[in-house]
């Protein structure tokens, strides 16, 4: 048995190199986001829910091309066709970086080795809004990539009617959809609940609330103002104007802000079992 | 060292902790002792800033926990072996919290060291781990930053006999060199063997504390006689209550030379006299929670 011929003593600190980090000081907000990124991604689900994003972008470009009509190939088209399983899929990674802490109670490490349950929030949320980015960058590179394979294809010539302009309004959109991730799990704190959760955010309230605004007339003025959803997919298509940004500000306000202060003042005084 | 001050917890209707005070010091191992549900892992999840007290405060090293600006390399903390994702390596979590709190990486594998756990099982994920494995993580998770207090929840659980011995070894070792140990269990042979100071805690109330020598002290005499109930009828005349377990057994809360000095003058002659020693600190257990543990809980 290995357990009889181990050394119990703990080795002491003069053989040890290099010397541990001084005792006074605060673990840096840097230090903080690095690992909970980190944390995102290095299970084999993290892994997968990562790689699936690749995967599922490079599928929809495929299935535009497969049986989208042929004079409709535009740089748009995929772009925001790709941009769409990414809203599903990000949210999710963002919802389980907050839930994992209580499904998994690894919260009962996290939150020992940083005692600040805000600061490990911040973290999470900086770690996983800057995902975005990337996730950004890989969809307008799949979507060059599709349009050019679908007009030599097709025959036609390549239509890029979107430059530059468009990317910070995919890239706000990824981020509030991802923040909505982040609002559902820090909200519910619970895996399964969060993702049902945006699930109902997603794809069971936009519906209705589209419905309410077909059969009542007052509703229709007041659903661009009230519709998250409705305004992150109008985002994809870009160039807003003043009252557009007026009426994502409220929106946001409503299903971000409100919920995640909800969430979060709950959380910062619960208990961590 | 780690100080609680009149903690209590109350859910509801329910007070789980009850004004509870005690004090671990440095250079000793405190024993937690109480029967499942007893309050032992509320205390400890308060101790360490998991839990918001209802009243009251916990220090460890002079502060609040949540004041301890990198508090691993204060305090080691070991709460529950099996709250880890299932889905990461042991290594994994290691390097985690290694990352977080800023020490080299060569300290990963120095405390997969020192908790025998091999390269192969360190990259296993700890799903696939035995309680017993986990424990050894869970112990050089809370060792990575070489702290000076050391809060250990039921650590023993899930180890074979070997891995106690270890673990007891290595505790001694930890509060031999001055750091402060506290572990709870309700496994009664195991606080007796390891701990200097004992924490009793029963229904979330602490029933007794004191250095292990004076809780022994305090578990009397051990009799066995023919004429248990002429000497109980002698130990009463002079004031001593005391009970019997098991016919021609009695038990009395005083010191060997007198009961046997009063047995001698009644005159009743006794097959055995001595210390209540080797079960003392179980029957004193027993005793302290027998109207607050829940049936078979401690088994």
């Amino acid at each position: 048995m290995t357990t009889q011929t181990i050394n119990a003593t703990p080795t002491t600190r003069a053989q040890r190199t290099p010397p541990l980090p001084a005792r006074t000081a605060r673990i840096p907000l840097r230090r903080i986001v690095a690992v909970e990124l980190r944390k995102s991604f290095d299970t084999r689900a993290g892994l997968w829910l990562l790689a699936s994003v690749g995967l599922a972008s490079l599928l929809t470009t495929g299935a535009v091309i497969a049986w989208g009509p042929d004079d409709d190939f535009t740089y748009s088209t995929f772009t925001t066709t790709i941009a769409f399983p990414m809203s599903v899929i990000l949210p999710i990674i963002a919802a389980l970086a907050v839930t994992a802490e209580w499904t998994q109670r690894s919260g009962l490490t996290t939150f020992t080795i940083v005692p600040h349950r805000g600061r490990i929030m911040l973290g999470k949320a900086v770690a996983l809004l800057s995902v975005a980015l990337p996730a950004t960058a890989l969809a307008f590179a799949v979507g060059a990539g599709g349009n050019l394979v679908a007009s030599w294809i097709s025959g036609n010539e390549t239509i890029w009617d979107q430059d530059l302009a468009a990317v910070p309004y995919v890239l706000l959109s990824l981020t509030l959809t991802v923040a909505m991730g982040l609002v559902c799990g820090t909200l519910i704190r619970d895996s399964a609940g969060a993702i049902v959760a945006f699930f109902v955010f997603s794809f069971v309230i936009p519906p209705l609330l589209g419905l309410l605004a077909m059969t009542q007339d007052w509703f229709h003025d007041v659903q661009p103002w009230v519709d998250l959803d409705h305004q992150l997919t109008a985002l994809l298509r870009g160039s807003f104007d003043s009252e557009q940004w007026s009426q994502l500000a409220v929106a946001s306000a409503i299903w971000l802000v409100l919920p995640l202060t909800v969430g979060l003042w709950t959380l910062v005084r619960s208990e961590v079992k | 060292m780690i100080t609680v001050e009149s903690v209590t917890k109350t859910y509801g209707g329910f007070t789980a902790v009850d004004d509870v005070s005690f004090t671990a010091q440095s250079g000793r191992v405190t024993g937690f002792l109480g029967p499942n549900g007893a309050g032992k892992s509320t205390t400890l999840r308060i101790v360490t800033g998991l839990t918001p007290p209802t009243r009251g405060s916990a220090h460890v090293a002079g502060r609040r926990f949540s004041d301890l600006p990198n508090p691993g390399l204060e305090v080691g903390v070991l709460l529950d072996a099996s709250a880890q994702h299932a889905g990461r390596t042991g290594r994994e979590i290691l390097r985690l919290t290694q990352q977080m709190m800023g020490l080299p990486r060569s300290r990963v594998d120095e405390m997969l060291d020192l908790v025998s756990l091999t390269p192969a099982e360190a990259g296993r994920r700890v799903r696939d781990y035995s309680l017993g494995m986990r424990q050894r993580l869970g112990i050089a998770h809370a060792l990575l930053g070489d702290p000076e207090v050391l809060i250990l929840d039921e650590p023993a659980n899930g180890l074979d006999p070997a891995g106690i011995r270890w673990m007891r070894d290595l505790l001694r070792s930890y509060a031999d060199r001055g750091a402060t140990v506290l572990l709870s269990s309700h496994l009664l042979h195991e606080i007796e063997v390891v701990a200097d100071d004992i924490v009793v805690i029963g229904n979330g109330r602490i029933v007794a504390s004191g250095t292990k020598a004076e809780l022994l002290a305090s578990a009397g005499t051990h009799l066995r006689t023919r004429h248990a109930a002429d000497l109980q009828a002698a130990l009463a005349a002079a004031d001593l209550p005391s009970t019997s377990t098991s016919p021609g057994v009695v038990r009395v809360d005083a010191e060997p030379e007198l009961v046997g000095r009063l047995a001698a003058e009644a005159r009743i002659p006794l097959i055995e006299l001595r210390p209540a020693e080797t079960a003392g600190l179980e029957e004193m257990f027993l005793e302290l929670t027998a109207d607050t543990q829940r049936e078979g809980a401690a088994a």
